[in-house]
């Protein structure tokens, strides 16, 4: 956090000496064109990190994890399915608190976040849907059933789709911005049901083994292979946002003169 | 403020009742579409026993759908919905007394036509109350949702499937404990629960929704 105190101006009280600086900038990075740089350095990090933690998490869930006593090697499939839901989940939140965020404070680049985390999330949805079904075929013997947990998570794709298609049906960008926000809003009563519906419902799909209060009730090799692949698609998430919320601050900004010397040709070309 | 709900209600249901015939068409709409189902799957009693009150909750909804261009798409092209946004009285009172005019015109009548419906499915007495019930405290969550979607897609081309797209995720819950109430109760276990999960349903969202839609409008009328 940089800060760019003027000289001549004093801390009102000098008895209370605060850890933060006076004149810090806290919304220095809330600016597009501020943001625009850091976002492209960071990303071929993260983006590394996962490739690293995925090949870890696989490792670990194909090679060292033992076979199931009663699902045999098909259970394996829970090292892609169990994250991909997680995450499924948490970019919907995150996605909702960007847009609140954009929509209190009025800052462009928050719901710039919002809009590029949408088809993340929508992805490992789908992700997760499909990699459910595959696992559900040999073990339940049916594609699909409409347990709560099950249709919950296809409102919840639902949800991700009526966000991406009300932003692309707005031409003008702030008005999608805010629209889109309090669709989110309306939204997020949808993933605690996700999460608590298998403790709600007796369904077939099965309770919950991870939980944040008490060991984990699966063998702890599992658990550290799904961990991993799970922090794998966390990184992967972050590193695939920065890149598309820079593709974001192009399109948006492409009229300004910072912006010129990436989008060239852009000035004057009539839209 | 109870004096603007009350104005603002009365003139729509004045407006309204000028064209009776808009709101026979959503009514007339709900009745063909619950008689294309037996059309449909087959005409055999126990299975339409069955699935009947999962067939007029889908018409209920699918007809509230249909009727929500005519809650916010009339007055906001001749201008009054603007002024309505600028009065002193807080805009979601306005909101929520169109929102009732809106579910009196449209919700109120089907509640009340679907025993008749019911009737058709040969549906015993006990189930077409509950249904009847499940409908009554229903229809309002579905004009209350309908609303938000309608005020977020105002304006917009297209805007009539847009809205369903957003709307139907959000209707999915009230449709399975509505439709699921009758299917309760005949296997013995009574629709009680389902009938007060539908009253809760109602309670949140008379609470958020008009708030919601109001943000909404003032959004899209930007």
């Amino acid at each position: 956090m940089t800060s760019t105190s003027k000289p001549h101006e004093k801390p009102s009280n000098q008895a209370a000496a605060s850890a933060i600086p006076p004149g810090t900038r806290w919304f220095k990075y809330a600016s597009p064109q501020t943001f625009y740089g850091p976002a492209g350095k960071l990303a071929p990090w993260f983006a590394v990190l996962s490739a690293l933690l995925c090949v870890a998490g696989l490792y670990v869930g194909l090679f060292l994890a033992p076979t199931d006593a009663q699902q045999g090697d098909s259970y394996r499939i829970i090292f892609i399915h169990v994250p991909a839901a997680w995450m499924s989940m948490f970019i919907y939140l995150v996605m909702a608190a960007w847009a609140a965020v954009g929509l209190v404070l009025n800052t462009r680049l928050s719901s710039m976040m919002a809009s590029a985390l949408a088809p993340t999330g929508a992805m490992f949805t789908f992700i997760a849907l499909w990699t459910g079904a595959l696992w559900g075929k040999p073990t339940w013997g049916t594609w699909w059933v409409w347990d709560a947990r099950l249709t919950s998570e296809l409102i919840l794709l639902f949800l991700y789709f009526g966000f991406m298609a009300l932003q692309a049906a707005i031409d003008d960008p702030r008005r999608a911005d805010r629209a889109g926000a309090i669709l989110a809003l309306v939204g997020v009563i949808n993933v605690p049901i996700i999460y608590y519906s298998v403790k709600w419902w007796n369904t077939l799909h099965q309770g919950a083994s991870v939980s944040l209060k008490s060991a984990p009730t699966m063998a702890m090799i599992m658990f550290v292979g799904m961990m991993l692949v799970a922090l794998s698609f966390w990184m992967y998430t972050i590193a695939v946002t920065l890149l598309r919320v820079r593709c974001l601050i192009l399109e948006r900004e492409r009229n300004t003169d910072w912006a010129a010397q990436w989008v060239p040709g852009a000035r004057g070309v009539q839209t | 403020m109870i004096d603007t709900f009350a104005c603002v209600f009365q003139r729509d249901l004045s407006l309204a009742f000028r064209r009776k015939g808009e709101a026979l068409n959503t009514l007339v709409f709900f009745v063909i579409v619950t008689s294309l189902f037996p059309l449909g799957v087959g005409a055999e009693p126990n299975l339409l026993r069955e699935i009947a009150p999962g067939i007029l909750w889908v018409a209920a909804l699918l007809a509230a759908l249909l009727s929500l261009n005519r809650l916010f798409e009339p007055d906001y092209a001749d201008g009054t919905l603007e002024q309505l946004a600028l009065v002193s009285e807080p805009f979601p009172i306005i909101v929520m007394a169109k929102i009732a005019a809106h579910w009196v015109m449209t919700g109120l009548p089907l509640s009340l036509l679907a025993p008749v419906i019911a009737l058709q499915f040969d549906l015993p007495g006990g189930t077409i109350w509950l249904l009847f019930l499940t409908l009554l405290i229903g229809t309002p969550v579905l004009s209350l949702l309908g609303a938000i979607a309608a005020a977020l897609t105002l304006g917009l081309r297209g805007g009539g499937v847009l809205s369903a797209l957003l709307v139907l995720p959000l209707y999915i819950p009230l449709l399975i404990f509505g439709a699921g109430a009758a299917g309760a109760a005949s296997a013995g276990l009574g629709g009680h629960a389902h009938l007060f999960l539908i009253g809760a349903f109602l309670l949140v969202s008379g609470a958020i929704s008009p708030w919601a839609t109001a943000s909404a409008l003032r959004i899209a009328m930007d």
